[in-house]
């Protein structure tokens, strides 16, 4: 496959969006994994939601 | 299970769940095969290759447009039915959007300089395009600074539907005003104007770009979700030391 004499453009282009989409992918991911432990940790001190709470 | 379950947040967090994998695995293969035509795709007999720009640079100005969209829908459950999980939806869809808008124009920066001599110019289309990432990065400020949730989620809420005004200029301005960009050439009357054998690559990755957009949207959705847990948890923690003191 080639790109003719404009495949630095075109590279570019394929590797910007990479970029930004991989660092999407890891905020999420990361988030996802801080927002887990926090919540095991404030379980552990027995902190627990009302709606999770036995009457 | 009825759709009006997925309204409860545990529920919906169940869903999200067993969904997930299953999506993942669904962008990846549209992904793979989409990336395998677009290499095997012709190049265009004026642009040469750099019409392969053109398989990411359409669907991420798509999925701008499709965000923001969603966002207005999820202002109205915000702002007429006060639901959480709209406002969760809201909320999670600005930062994905901005982000395709973000490629889209980066994208078509890139492909403007090789065609038309230039990667920027002050065109309808181009700046309605900019307009949109700007209102984007006013929501996220709009969310990410207020005090209290609620009242910046309001406020969110109704930039979402003013700046849903900007859709149809940004989806017209190629036919309203005199553009460099060019004119709709893939949903027209009359069909589109683009060859099969561009045209299907296309289709392809903007089903995976779609997919994927949904696939971080539910995952940011649950992200806000348990975020939200975590507020309402250390809030309780903070009343329960506040009564051991007294």
């Amino acid at each position: 496959m080639s790109l003719g004499p404009h495949a630095d453009f075109i590279i570019a282009a394929y590797a910007v969006p990479m970029f930004v989409i991989a660092a999407l992918v890891a905020w999420v991911v990361l988030d996802y994994s801080a927002q887990r432990r926090i919540l095991g940790d404030l379980e552990e001190r027995g902190i627990t939601r009302r709606s999770t709470r036995k009457s | 299970m009825p759709v009006i379950d997925l309204a409860n947040p545990t529920r919906f967090l169940n869903f999200v769940n067993r969904v997930l994998p299953w999506l993942i695995a669904a962008t990846l293969i549209l992904f793979v095969v989409g990336f395998y035509r677009v290499m095997n795709s012709p190049d265009d007999y004026q642009q040469g290759a750099t019409v392969k720009i053109m398989f990411l640079h359409v669907p991420a100005a798509w999925l701008g447009m499709f965000g923001w969209g969603l966002m207005s829908v999820a202002a109205l459950g915000t702002l007429v039915w006060r639901h959480p999980l709209a406002d969760v939806a809201g909320k999670a869809a600005a930062p994905i959007g901005a982000a395709f808008t973000l490629i889209c124009l980066i994208t078509g920066s890139l492909w403007g300089r090789p065609t038309w001599g230039t990667y920027w110019v002050w065109d309808a289309r181009l700046t309605s395009m900019l307009v949109l990432l700007l209102l984007y990065l006013g929501v996220l400020a709009l969310y990410w600074t207020a005090e209290e949730p609620g009242r910046g989620a309001r406020a969110a809420a109704v930039l979402s539907l003013v700046g849903a005004v900007n859709l149809p200029i940004i989806k017209f301005s190629v036919d309203w005003w005199n553009t460099l960009h060019q004119p709709a050439s893939v949903f027209r009357m009359g069909g589109s104007s683009i060859d099969p054998a561009l045209l299907t690559p296309l289709l392809i990755m903007t089903l995976a770009f779609t997919l994927l957009f949904l696939t971080l949207h539910l995952a940011v959705m649950r992200n806000e979700i348990l975020r939200r847990r975590v507020r309402s948890m250390r809030l309780l923690q903070a009343q329960k030391l506040a009564e051991a003191s007294a």
